[in-house]
C-alpha cells in the first residue's frame, strides 16, 4: 500500500511540471511586460527595459520556465509584480480563508447530503423522497451568487442576525458556508440516493435480512459502506474544486480568499501571482485525488488488493 | 419409550406447514400471480424438494416463508404459514427477525453476490451469531466462528479473508456456514448449486446432507434439477405456474409405474439418461405462461399433449392416493385402478 502511495506521489511530479508549463505558456501569450506594470506608463523605455532585464523577462520562454521550476523546488515562487512581495507569502496569507470556507462547506454538504440521501433511498417514493429530490434540484439549479444574495437579504438585512461581508470570526462564514454547500449538498444527496438504491437491491442485503439483522444496521453497516465509493469520488472532486473555485462566493461576501486574489491578479496582469496560485491549486487537487484513491482502498478490500498487486 | 417410538414422534413433528399460500407482485405491468394456493408440510429432519422451471414460483414461496418478499411490490394475499404450529404471517417485523436466521435460515442461489464484499467472512458469520446471541460477548462467540468454518471445510485461519479471496464453491460453503450458524430447525436452500460447476455441486450437496444429519435440520430444497432432488429429498412438490401440480414421497414421484402429471413426465423426458439407450431428449413444448395473465382452467393446458376440452376451464380434478397427489383431469378415469392410460 505505501509503495502504491509513493508511486502515485512520484507521478505527481510530471503532472505538475506539465501544469506549470501550460500556465506559464498561456500567461506568456498575454500582452504586457513586468517593467511597464511595475514602473507605470510614465517611466522611460530605458528604465522599463532595465527592469525587464533584471527580472529575466527578456530571456526565452524555456529558460524562464526552467528557472521558475528550479526556484519553485526551493520554495520560491517569485515576487508579485504589483506589490513586490513574495508570491508564496501572498497566497499563504489568503489560504486560511479559502480553506475555512471549503472545509466548512464540504462538512455541511457531506453530512446533510449523505443523511438525506440515505433517507430518500430507504423511503423511496415517499413524500420525504419527493420533496428532498425537488429541493436538491432547486439548490443545484440556482446560481451560487443568487443564493448568496438572497441569504444576505434575509439574514443580514431583514433579520440582522449575521454579518454580510468580510472575514473574521466564524460568524462571518456561516452564510458563505451555506451558499457554497448548496449545490454540493444537492449533488451529494443525489449520488448517495442513487448509489444506496443500487446497493439495497443487492443479494448480500437480502442475506443480511435473512440473518435476522435489524433494518437500521443493514442500512448503516452493510449498505452505506458499499454505497460510499461514488460518494467519496464526488467529495474529492468537489473539495478540490472548492479550494480554487469559490471566487463568486468570495466576491459576493467580500472574503479575502485565494479566489479573489487570483481575480485581482488577473485583472492587474500580475503573472507571478496567477502562476503561483494556479500551481498551488493544481497540486492540492492532485493530492486530493490521491487521497480519494487511498480512501477507496480503505473502503473496498478488493481495490486494496489490486493496489498491492501492482 | 423405546428408541423407535421416540424417533417416530420426533420425525412426525411438523416443522412447517404451508396452507393455501397465495402471493402476488404488484407491478406497473399488472398483478403477477407468482404463487397460487400452494400447500405442503415438512416434518422434522425431512427434506422437501420444490421442483419446476424458472418462474414457477419456487423462490417466491421461499421468500414468503421468510417474509422477505420485496417490500413495495411483493404481498402474501392469503393462506397460512405455520412454524411448529405458530402462525408466521401475523407476526410483526421484530418477531419475524427473531425467527429469521435462528429458526429458519435461507441459502441463496448465487454465492458470488450473496456475501458482502466489504466484510471479512469471519465478520459475516459472527454477525449471524451475534444477532441471536446478544447476551454473549465477541470473545465467547469467536470460537464458534472458527468451528463453523471448519465444519464447512474451510480452515479457521481464513476468517480474516474477504469474499473475493475465495472460489465460488468456498463462498457457497461460507453462505451455508452463515445459514447454519444458529442451528436453525429449517433450512431453505434456493438453488444452492445452480451457480456452481458440476464437480463442486456434488461436494456442496454432500456437505449440506452431512450437516443436515448432524444438526437434524429440515430442509426445503428449491431446484430445477431432478438429479439433486433424487440425491437429497424425501418429499417432492412439482410446481408449475405458481401451483403444486404433483406432490408425493420421492419414491412415488420417481416411480415410472405410478400415474404422473403430464408436466412431471415432461420434466423427466427432458433429462438425459446415462444407463438407458440413448434417445432424443424431449423438451416440453412452449413456454411458461405469463404469470400476469395465467390461462383459465389447468395452467398447463396450452402446453399439455393430452389436453382435453374440460381442462380449458373450471376446477381441475385433484387425485389423491395416500401421500401422492396430482392435480390433473387425466386422473379422473384412473381413480380406481390407480393408473392413467
Amino acid at each position: 500500500m505505501s509503495k502504491y502511495i509513493l508511486k502515485r506521489l512520484l507521478t505527481l511530479i510530471p503532472t505538475l511540471l506539465a501544469v506549470i508549463f501550460i500556465v506559464y505558456f498561456i500567461m506568456d501569450l498575454t500582452p504586457g511586460d513586468p517593467g511597464t506594470l511595475i514602473l507605470g506608463e510614465r517611466a522611460s523605455q530605458e528604465e522599463i527595459d532595465a527592469k525587464n532585464d533584471e527580472l529575466g523577462y527578456n530571456r526565452p520562454l524555456p529558460v524562464r520556465y526552467v528557472n521558475y521550476v528550479t526556484d519553485l523546488v526551493r520554495g520560491d515562487m517569485g515576487n508579485s509584480w504589483k506589490s513586490g512581495r513574495p508570491v508564496m507569502g501572498e497566497i499563504i496569507a489568503r489560504l486560511p480563508v479559502t480553506v475555512t470556507l471549503a472545509v466548512g462547506a464540504i462538512l455541511i454538504g457531506t453530512v446533510i447530503g449523505i443523511l438525506v440521501g440515505i433517507l430518500s433511498a430507504v423511503k423511496q417514493y415517499s413524500f420525504l423522497d419527493f420533496s428532498a429530490t425537488a429541493i436538491a434540484m432547486a439548490l443545484a439549479s440556482f446560481p451560487g451568487f443568487w443564493i448568496g444574495m438572497m441569504l444576505i437579504l434575509l439574514f443580514s438585512l431583514y433579520l440582522g442576525w449575521l454579518p454580510s461581508f468580510g472575514g473574521g470570526d466564524l460568524k462571518h462564514y456561516i452564510l458563505p458556508w451555506i451558499t457554497t454547500a448548496c449545490p454540493f449538498m444537492a449533488s451529494q444527496m443525489r449520488m448517495t440516493r442513487t448509489s444506496m438504491l443500487e446497493v439495497i437491491r443487492m443479494d448480500y442485503i437480502r442475506t443480511a435480512r435473512a440473518k435476522g439483522q435489524r433494518e437500521s444496521k443493514i442500512i448503516m453497516q452493510h449498505a452505506l459502506r458499499n454505497a460510499l465509493l461514488p460518494v467519496v469520488t464526488i467529495l474529492g472532486i468537489n473539495f478540490g474544486g472548492l479550494l480554487g473555485g469559490t471566487v463568486t462566493i468570495e466576491t459576493v461576501f467580500t472574503l479575502p480568499g485565494v479566489g479573489s486574489l487570483i481575480i485581482e491578479a488577473i485583472r492587474t496582469k500580475d503573472v507571478p501571482i496567477v502562476t503561483g496560485a494556479t500551481v498551488m491549486l493544481a497540486s492540492f487537487f492532485a493530492i486530493l485525488m490521491l487521497v480519494v484513491d487511498v480512501l477507496y482502498a480503505y473502503i473496498d478490500p478488493r481495490i486494496k488488493s489490486r493496489y498491492e498487486r501492482k | 419409550m423405546d428408541h423407535t417410538t421416540e424417533n417416530m414422534i420426533e420425525n412426525t413433528e411438523k416443522i412447517l406447514e404451508v396452507e393455501n399460500l397465495t402471493a402476488v407482485y404488484n407491478t406497473d405491468a399488472g398483478v403477477v400471480h407468482a404463487v397460487n394456493g400452494v400447500s405442503f408440510s415438512i416434518n422434522k429432519k425431512e427434506t422437501i424438494g420444490l421442483v419446476g422451471e424458472t418462474g414457477a414460483g419456487k423462490t417466491t414461496t421461499a421468500l414468503a416463508i421468510m417474509q422477505l418478499l420485496p417490500e413495495r411490490t411483493g404481498e402474501v394475499k392469503s393462506g397460512s404459514i405455520r412454524y411448529r404450529g405458530d402462525e408466521l404471517l401475523t407476526k410483526n417485523k421484530a418477531e419475524m427477525r427473531l425467527i429469521r436466521g435462528a429458526c429458519i435460515s435461507m441459502i441463496f442461489q448465487d454465492p458470488m453476490t450473496a456475501l458482502n464484499p466489504l466484510m471479512t467472512v469471519g465478520e459475516q458469520i459472527y454477525e449471524s451469531l451475534a444477532i441471536h446471541n446478544s447476551n454473549k460477548t465477541q470473545k465467547e462467540l469467536e470460537p464458534r466462528v472458527d468451528e463453523l468454518l471448519e465444519l464447512v471445510g474451510i480452515p479457521a485461519r481464513r476468517k480474516i479473508n474477504y469474499p473475493h479471496e475465495f472460489s465460488g464453491g468456498m463462498k457457497q460453503r461460507i453462505v451455508i456456514a452463515i445459514a447454519l450458524a444458529c442451528e436453525p430447525l429449517l433450512l431453505i436452500a434456493d438453488e444452492p448449486t445452480t451457480a456452481l460447476d458440476v464437480t463442486i455441486q456434488a461436494q456442496v450437496l454432500n456437505l449440506m446432507d452431512e450437516l443436515k444429519q448432524k444438526l437434524s435440520t429440515s430442509m426445503i430444497m428449491i431446484t430445477h434439477d431432478l438429479g439433486v432432488v433424487a440425491q437429497t429429498c424425501d418429499k417432492v412438490a412439482v410446481m408449475y405456474a405458481g401451483e403444486i401440480v404433483e406432490y408425493g414421497m420421492l419414491e412415488e414421484i420417481f416411480d415410472p409405474k405410478r400415474p404422473h402429471h403430464p408436466y412431471t413426465i415432461g420434466l423427466f423426458n427432458a433429462i438425459p439418461s446415462l444407463t438407458g439407450e440413448s434417445r432424443r431428449l424431449k423438451p416440453i413444448d412452449g413456454l411458461m405462461p405469463d404469470p400476469a395473465n395465467l390461462p383459465e382452467g389447468c395452467r398447463f393446458h396450452p402446453r399439455c399433449q393430452e389436453c382435453m376440452e374440460r381442462c380449458k376451464s373450471g376446477e381441475i380434478y385433484q387425485y389423491e392416493n395416500g401421500t401422492h397427489k396430482i392435480k390433473c383431469n387425466l386422473m379422473r378415469k384412473g381413480e380406481n385402478d390407480g393408473r392413467a392410460d
